[in-house]
Order: structure tokens, then C-alpha cells, then sequence
């Protein structure tokens, strides 16, 4: 799950890391009163979880509080990477001398808890990783010990952080590695961690949690945005099923993340393409299958569903089952191609013959049939 | 011989009075394999199964008194870590987690405690591994396979089956098929499989099933460039697959250009793999690579 950037600003703060102060508005009227606040000049900045933000415009410098309602009104009107801009943060803007950029990432390749800077911060970042990996420091923690004072020794130096701002730069890295230890983080980034006047500030900040660690913290849990969120990705995740949206015509219903992405490619392989993308999960039983129904089906561009499921964990019959239950409840009825093997699939078999169910066997032949049968129905 | 589990497997289940570990439980012993120990805390001294297995409330005492000697795990993911160190710290050499939603950071330090003693790990997140005809420790259902000479390895479940089953519809029998998970810290990497299978003298060519994301199979497709002299197939799937959840910046910077399904399935064939577009063609390449 990512965190807006005035969440994460916010956890940040509680570990020790300097921020700005700033102010969450929905309403220009709310801006202009947060700039009067806060004192101008001001950067009033879009509150969204998708990247390039600053290239997409939403990001802007207020001179007053009159700017600062006119800016926000703007930014509140943008769709970035397609999603509507609900919140802007306002903050006091500041000179910055230099910006450096410090990351924590879960490095699966070094098996280890990483750290990663730059003295060449700010929105080009991974173009400098590219043309000039020498400037980017990448750290692999100890497993055992975790951030020791010599590690936060070698990423001062390597950034040559100026000595009077050292202090402030091993309280920022160690803050930032409690941080991301203690939320259960893949990712806790600032960028850019700017020199100012002031001194050392995380201008900007991006944490992404683990979704397996969420068990454990429910108040982090509780700082999910359902406006960020698609409608319909937001009740599959309610219903323990990982659904994205594609824009193609055959609706797929899978079990298994691997099965579900080579259900999609042979769909594609077969000369259609997928609406989206649906793992129903292990040990799926018919109200999840039921739900997965009502999530494809949403989408108006689904002409045929080819439900593919592999049993292991999961038991064919009880999915046929509720396949068979749920499609009695459908407001729209689409041509449907199931295939059931594995555990208990004889079983589902005759669940599904019995209800007149059009089924394949292999998985290249249900991937044809679907696309046959969506085509068929672009003709009605 | 084969790799990893065969009939010699002495295999205790724990969470074996749960609903997963009673149903494969039971999928396990009808296909053979020496279930001889379940562990369950407070049921200990009863008896499941029919009265086949005994239960006990810890692995030491299973261990003591069967002589269990691998392990697969059904516990929920908050109990998992707790339940591999108690196996890893008990006298079982060979742990499979089969276990699903376990956070990463538990994760890496049941890796790194594991590696320090000395212990394999296959998954979580997984589906277990079978040697047809001898074993099978897991989900993966057993009435797919069929014993031959192709080992068989991937980051995935379900779609492990798919290609099992293709192998099997074409009567090309598998040595051992091991699925190792696909969170981001598992036990066991491809390349430690792709190894046990190059030293099996059972096994005559492998195949590797891989997905998007990570660079796991980059690294293996380096690996069977430099080491493999047995004849490797591959699909990856992903594809279509919109891309990847970007992690910010850094992740960008940590995975380079990998990742990707074209990333993996060029690596894979510059280092000479047969790379099939459906786990359907995988016989087909097999047969090309001289598999009888």
C-alpha cells in the first residue's frame, strides 16, 4: 500500500526526521486560509499516489494567499496518471542549496534491508542511476545488526555532507531505517533531502508498505485513501482477490498469480485481449468466486469470461459451485468458458455439465473459445 | 535419488489438524508419501488420519520419536516464521512453507537465521515439490504427474501444475518438480535447484517457469550459461501483464532494466534456453532438445 506524501511526511516526523510544516486542503478556499497560516511564500502540492507528479503540473509556487487559491484550484482539477487530484498540501517553500536524495528499500536480489543515496537528488534520479552509477550508493544492511554508526559514517561521507549538518543527517538516516523497519515498509523515500537555510528538510517523502505486514498495523491500515482507489479494485481487495483493470474485451477469472498472467498472455497469444487481470487466491470457496463475477462483470467492456482454475489448495468443485451460484444471481449474462482441473476436478466436472456450462480442456483451448465467444458477441 | 523428497522422506506436518493440513494431509499419504508425525501445540498425544499419525505438541518431540526428517508447514502467516525456526532449531533438515501472506521483513530473518544453520527452506508461498512415484509434500495435486527423467522448477503454484500436466498429457514423465514461492525472500533460489538438478543423475533436462519481476531469472539464465550442461525449457509469464507496481525510485535503481517478461525470456535465450510463448509448446521443445 503507498502513503500519500503527507502521510509518510507525518511518520517520518515521528521518527525524528525534519519536515516543514504544512497544511491538507480540499478546497481552494482551504489553501488560501492554509498559506495565510503558514506564511508566503508557499508550494501547493498535489496529494496523489501515482509518480510525476511535478512534470504533470502538480506542483505549484504561491507567491500569496491569493495564488496559493488560484494555484489549488488548478491543481484540485488535475488528473494525474489518470486519477482526479482530491487533496493538496501546503507548505512553506523554502531556498534549497542542495538536494540529495536517501532511500530504504527491501533489496530481494541482496536479501537485505538497503540503503540508498545519492548527492545527486531531485526528479532525475534514475536517470543517474543509469548514466552515472557511481554517483548512487547502494548499502545492504546486516540482517543481524541492522544500521550500525559506521554504516551512517559511509553514506555522510559518500554524500559529503557538510559538517555542520552531520548530526542532522544521521538522525534523518537512522529515523528513516526505524521508520521502514517498524511500518512493515518495501519502500521509505525522501526526495529530495534538501539543504536549506534551515538547515537539513525532507521536502518530499514516499513510503510503500508491505501489504503482508498490514496484519500487524492497523492504524496504518486505517490511513487508506478509498478515493485514490479503483471502485472496483478497492472491493476486490475487500474480498481477498488481486484484481487490476485492463482495457480489453475477456474478463479473467484465475486462480494463482503466475496462472492468472499466462491466462492473459495466451488470451492475447489467441488474438484477444484481456479485461483485467484476477487471481481469486488459495482455497477460494463461492462467496469469493461469487464476488470475482461481480467485479468482471462491472466492467462494460466485457463481452466473454474464461475461468481458468488450476486446484491445489483450492478446490474445483467448490469453485463450479459457486460458479453455478453466482451466475443465477448475474444482472448481465456474458458467454462464459470454465475450466476445472486438478483437485477435485472430476467432481466439478459434473457440477458444471449438469448446469450446461460450456468447458475446455486445456488451457490454449479455453483461451480460443473465450475469444470466439467474445467476437461473437461484438456481432449482436 | 531425485532431489529433495523421495521414499526415504520422513515428513511431519504442522498445523496438521487444520482444514489445509487435514486435506492435504490425507492427498499426501494417498499418494504415498511417509507422513509420520503432525504437530499441532495442546493436541498433543492424539492421533489423526485414522490413527495412522500421531500428533505431538512440539517438533522435538516429533523428531524424537519418528525420526521425521523434512517438514511442510500449513500454520497462518502470523505463526509461520515461529513454526520454521521451531523445525530449523529442531533437527529437521528440509522445511517446506507452504503458508501464504507472510511479511518480508519475517521473512529475512528466518532467511538469514536458516542459512547460519544450516537448513533448506523451500518457500513460503509455496506449492511443495513431488517426485512422482515416491513423494509429494505440498498442494500440488499428485494425479498430474508422471515419473520420467525432466526436473521441473518455478516461482509460481497453480501455473506449475498447468505446465506439469502438459508434460504429462505428452507423456514426458518429471524427476522432481519443486515449486519455490514467489514472495520476494524465499528459502531457495532457482539457481540452487537448477544445481541439484545439473548433479541428478536421474535428471536429463529441466524446465523453469518463471513470472515478471525480481531478477531471478536473469541471475538463473546466467547461471545455465556458465554451468548447466543439461538441456533447460522455460516459460515466463507476465507478458500482458500491465507494468509493475513501481516502488518510487528506488526501485527503479535496484532492478536496472530486469524485471520485465522480454527482459527474462532474452536473458533466458541468449544463455541458450528454449523459450516457449505457452506452457503448452514446452513438450515440443523438450522433445527438440532430445528429451525421449
Amino acid at each position: 500500500m503507498k502513503l500519500q506524501e503527507f502521510r509518510s511526511k507525518e511518520i517520518l516526523a515521528r521518527h525524528g526526521i525534519p519536515t516543514l510544516p504544512g497544511e491538507i486542503a480540499t478546497t481552494p478556499a482551504a489553501a488560501r486560509a492554509a498559506a495565510e497560516r503558514l506564511g508566503v511564500p508557499v508550494v501547493v502540492k498535489a496529494q496523489v499516489l501515482a509518480g510525476g507528479r511535478g512534470k504533470a503540473g502538480g506542483v505549484k509556487l504561491a507567491a500569496d494567499p491569493a495564488e496559493a487559491e488560484a494555484r489549488a484550484a488548478e491543481i484540485l482539477e488535475l488528473r494525474i496518471a489518470g486519477a482526479p487530484v482530491h487533496t493538496v498540501l501546503v507548505t512553506p517553500s523554502v531556498v534549497i542549496a542542495h538536494e540529495y536524495y536517501l532511500a530504504v528499500i527491501l533489496d530481494r536480489a541482496a536479501r537485505a534491508v538497503t540503503v540508498i543515496a545519492s548527492a545527486e537528488g531531485g526528479i532525475d534520479i534514475e536517470d543517474v542511476a543509469q548514466t552515472d552509477p557511481a554517483a548512487v550508493l547502494r548499502l545492504p544492511l546486516n540482517p543481524l545488526i541492522g544500521l550500525q554508526p559506521h554504516n551512517v559514517r559511509a553514506v555522510s561521507f559518500f554524500l559529503a555532507i557538510p559538517e555542520a549538518h552531520r548530526a542532522t543527517f544521521a538522525a534523518t538516516l537512522t529515523g528513516l531505517v526505524e521508520a521502514f523497519v517498524q511500518t512493515d515498509a518495501e519502500l521509505a523515500e525522501i526526495n529530495p533531502l534538501a539543504l536549506t537555510s534551515d538547515g537539513l528538510v525532507a521536502l518530499d517523502a514516499k513510503i510503500v508498505l508491505d501489504d503482508s505486514g498490514l496484519a500487524r498495523h492497523p492504524d496504518l491500515e486505517q490511513l487508506r485513501d478509498p478515493a485514490e482507489e479503483e471502485p472496483a479494485e478497492a472491493a476486490a481487495r475487500e474480498a481477498g482477490i488481486s484484481y487490476i483493470k485492463l482495457d480489453g474485451t475477456i474478463g479473467c477469472m484465475v486462480n494463482g498469480a503466475g496462472l492468472a498472467m499466462a491466462t492473459m498472455d495466451l488470451v492475447k497469444l489467441a488474438g484477444g485481449e484481456p479485461a483485467n487481470f484476477l487471481d481469486i487466491g488459495g482455497g477460494a470457496r463461492h462467496e469469493r468466486v461469487a464476488a470475482a463475477f461481480r467485479i468482471i462483470l462491472a466492467d462494460p467492456n466485457v463481452r466473454a469470461v474464461l475461468i481458468n482454475i488450476f486446484g491445489g489448495i483450492t478446490r474445483g468443485d467448490e469453485v463450479a459451485q459457486g460458479i453455478v451460484e453466482a451466475r443465477a444471481g448475474l444482472e448481465r449474462q456474458v458467454p462464459m468458458v470454465v475450466r476445472i482441473v486438478g483437485t477435485n476436478a472430476d467432481e466439478a466436472a459434473f457440477i458444471l455439465e449438469s448446469a450446461d456450462l460450456q468447458t475446455a480442456y486445456t488451457l490454449d483451448e479455453a483461451a480460443a473459445m473465450a475469444v470466439a465467444a467474445a467476437t461473437a458477441g461484438e456481432g449482436r | 535419488m531425485s532431489i529433495l523428497v523421495d521414499r526415504d522422506t520422513r515428513l511431519l506436518i504442522q498445523g496438521i489438524t487444520g482444514r489445509e493440513g487435514q486435506f492435504h494431509g490425507q492427498a499426501m499419504l494417498d499418494y504415498g508419501t511417509q507422513v509420520v508425525a503432525g504437530v499441532t501445540p495442546g493436541k498433543g498425544g492424539q492421533e489423526t488420519f485414522n490413527g495412522r499419525v500421531p500428533i505431538f505438541d512440539t517438533v522435538a518431540e516429533a523428531v524424537d520419536r519418528t525420526g521425521a526428517n523434512t517438514s511442510v508447514i500449513y500454520v497462518p502467516a502470523a505463526f509461520a516464521p515461529d513454526a520454521i525456526f521451531e523445525a530449523a532449531s529442531s533437527g529437521i533438515g528440509l522445511i517446506f512453507c507452504i503458508t501464504e501472506g507472510i511479511p518480508a521483513l519475517d521473512m529475512l530473518r528466518v532467511y538469514h537465521v536458516l542459512r547460519a544453520q544450516g537448513v533448506r527452506l523451500i518457500g513460503p508461498n509455496c506449492p511443495g515439490a513431488t517426485t512422482p512415484g515416491e513423494a509429494k509434500v505440498g498442494i500440488i495435486p499428485g494425479n498430474i504427474h508422471r515419473r520420467g527423467r525432466v526436473g521441473l522448477v518455478s516461482r509460481s503454484g497453480t501455473l506449475t501444475y498447468e505446465v506439469v500436466e502438459a508434460l504429462t498429457d505428452e507423456g514426458i514423465g518429471q524427476s522432481t518438480c519443486v515449486g519455490i514461492g514467489g514472495d520476494p525472500i524465499v528459502g531457495t533460489s532457482f539457481i540452487e535447484i537448477l544445481t541439484l538438478f545439473e548433479a541428478d543423475p536421474l535428471t536429463d533436462a529441466v524446465v523453469l517457469i518463471g513470472e515478471i519481476g525480481g531478477d531471478e531469472e536473469e541471475r538463473a539464465a546466467e547461471h545455465i550459461a556458465q554451468t548447466m550442461s543439461k538441456p533447460v525449457a522455460a516459460f515466463v509469464a507476465g507478458r500482458t501483464a500491465p507494468p509493475g507496481r513501481r516502488m518510487g525510485h528506488a526501485g527503479a535503481i535496484i532492478s536496472g532494466g530486469t524485471g520485465t517478461a522480454e527482459s527474462k525470456r532474452t536473458a533466458l535465450r541468449d544463455a541458450g534456453v528454449r523459450v516457449a510463448d505457452s506452457p503448452l509448446q514446452i513438450p515440443a521443445l523438450l522433445r527438440e532438445a532430445g528429451v525421449a
